[in-house]
């Protein structure tokens, strides 16, 4: 018996990385080159981010059920689960490209343009370099709340370590809720040490 | 000989502002002009008129007889050094990145583009041996503006523009700094537009000296025209001579 536990908590877990991993690489994929244009495309700053904002703001276990009935992105299982995961990890990736890349030192950046730097040149050389810490903390406290999040996706079949809580939460087993919650937690507080340590490893100055 | 740059007739407008109106002069090459004014003077907009970082609203700037409306803006930034106070320089760069920067994008080879820098940090009294490797927070406010100015210099322009490039240091550094650039513009035969507000720096770097006030250039002579001048502003900034000489007596 404990070892299928074991054997379960190891698949789930798996499962539940799965998820995450791809959300945050779409969501990354996403939102780091629509800040970039954000910060090139001023006027579309209130458009995208009212956007990302009113997402964050829908409660996710609603999020989830809007989904369902959708075509193309909803129905039931993973990859509706995936297309909501993404949808909240939007918001901080995207502020912090735009706070990452808008507060390097405009100094810097006018001489930059001063020195001859092509715009290509410029968002590769210094804005990028000099935003990486501010991108990869928002990539960080994304991450970390989609491993939190990622759990109600066992409500609409995405499966994870939300199946645990889920079946804990019906049958009023502590055992069920604990082995889906204390992975979650340890994945969340690996994460947040991993990418805080990338952090400081990438961060160029 | 026609001149390296010229403004004619120039005004530049921001918003409702006129920054500048009507400003015309030429600035001809080996020659240093200054230009003079209190803050808010337009003196900051009429330097970066010349690289092109704003562009006239009306008039033209010529830059080798073409308009820096017609110039490629790259080409011709990447031809004038620029250096401006608190240098600028980029933090993620060692201080040799970031002297090597221009004849980097230029696509000079590296093993000229070290050279190139291993002397200019000669040159500005870096040994490149302690300094090469360093990064600008790692460098005094003297030593990151000399930086500054070995960058300006790394790619060989003819000209260099200057915006208040030793305001930030202190009178004793400023001094030397101010003396090294007056000894390597004549060594290498730069032309110059530095701006200022310092009525001192001007007397001692400027061969000629303008004054801007509200937008507009109110004087434009050598410096003994300069002390003689009986325009208000330009005796505004004699009261800053009389003053500082009076203290010290």
């Amino acid at each position: 018996m404990s070892s299928m536990l074991a054997q379960d908590i190891f698949d789930l877990t798996l499962e539940h990385l799965y998820l995450v991993g791809v959300s945050m690489s779409i969501a990354a994929a996403l939102a780091i080159p629509v800040g970039i244009l954000l910060t090139r495309r001023r006027f579309l700053q209130g458009w995208v981010l009212g956007f990302a904002n009113v997402m964050q703001t829908v409660p996710s276990l609603a999020l989830f059920g809007f989904l369902i009935p959708l075509p193309f992105l909803g129905g039931i299982g993973k990859h509706t689960a995936i297309v909501a995961l993404v949808l909240y990890a939007l918001l901080p990736i995207l502020r912090n490209t735009l706070t990452g890349i808008l507060g390097v030192d405009p100094t810097v950046r006018e001489s930059a343009i001063a020195m001859g730097m092509t715009g290509r040149q410029l968002l590769l050389e210094v804005e990028l370099p000099l935003a990486t810490r501010t991108i990869l903390a928002g990539l960080r406290i994304a991450t970390v709340t989609t491993i939190g999040t990622a759990t109600i996706a066992a409500a609409i079949g995405g499966g994870g370590l939300g199946v645990f809580i889920f079946r804990g939460l019906a049958s009023v087993d502590t055992t069920l809720l604990l082995a889906g919650a204390v992975p979650a937690a340890f994945i969340a507080v690996a994460a947040d040490r991993g990418l805080e340590w990338l952090e400081q490893k990438l961060s160029p100055v | 000989m026609s001149p390296l740059v010229s403004f004619r007739r120039v005004s530049a407008r921001l918003g409702h502002k006129d920054i500048l109106h009507d400003l015309s002069f030429d600035l001809a090459a080996g020659e240093t002009l200054v230009l003079l004014g209190r803050s808010g003077s337009g003196k900051t907009t009429a330097l970066k008129m010349v690289n092109g970082l704003l562009l006239p609203s009306a008039g033209e700037v010529l830059i080798e007889c073409v308009s820096t409306t017609a110039w490629d803006l790259i080409r011709l930034r990447r031809r004038i050094g620029y250096v401006i106070q608190e240098a600028g320089l980029f933090p993620h760069f060692t201080v040799a990145a970031n002297v090597g920067l221009v004849p980097r994008l230029e696509g000079s080879p590296s093993r000229d583009i070290d050279r190139r820098v291993q002397d200019l940090l000669t040159q500005i009294g870096l040994p490149p041996a302690q300094f090469a490797t360093r990064y600008p927070r790692e460098l005094s406010g003297g030593q990151r503006q000399r930086v500054g100015i070995a960058r300006a210099l790394a790619a060989n322009p003819p000209f260099l523009l200057l915006d208040e490039p030793f305001g930030a240091l202190d009178p004793v550094t400023r001094v030397e700094l101010q003396h090294m650039f007056i000894d390597l513009r004549d060594t290498l035969g730069k032309t110059a537009l530095l701006v200022t507000h310092d009525v001192r720096e001007a007397l001692l770097l400027g061969n000629r000296i303008g004054v801007l006030h509200n937008g507009r250039l109110v004087f434009l002579g050598g410096r003994s025209e300069f002390l003689k001048a009986q325009d208000e502003e330009v005796r505004a900034f004699h009261t800053c001579l009389e003053e500082t000489w009076k203290d010290s007596i």
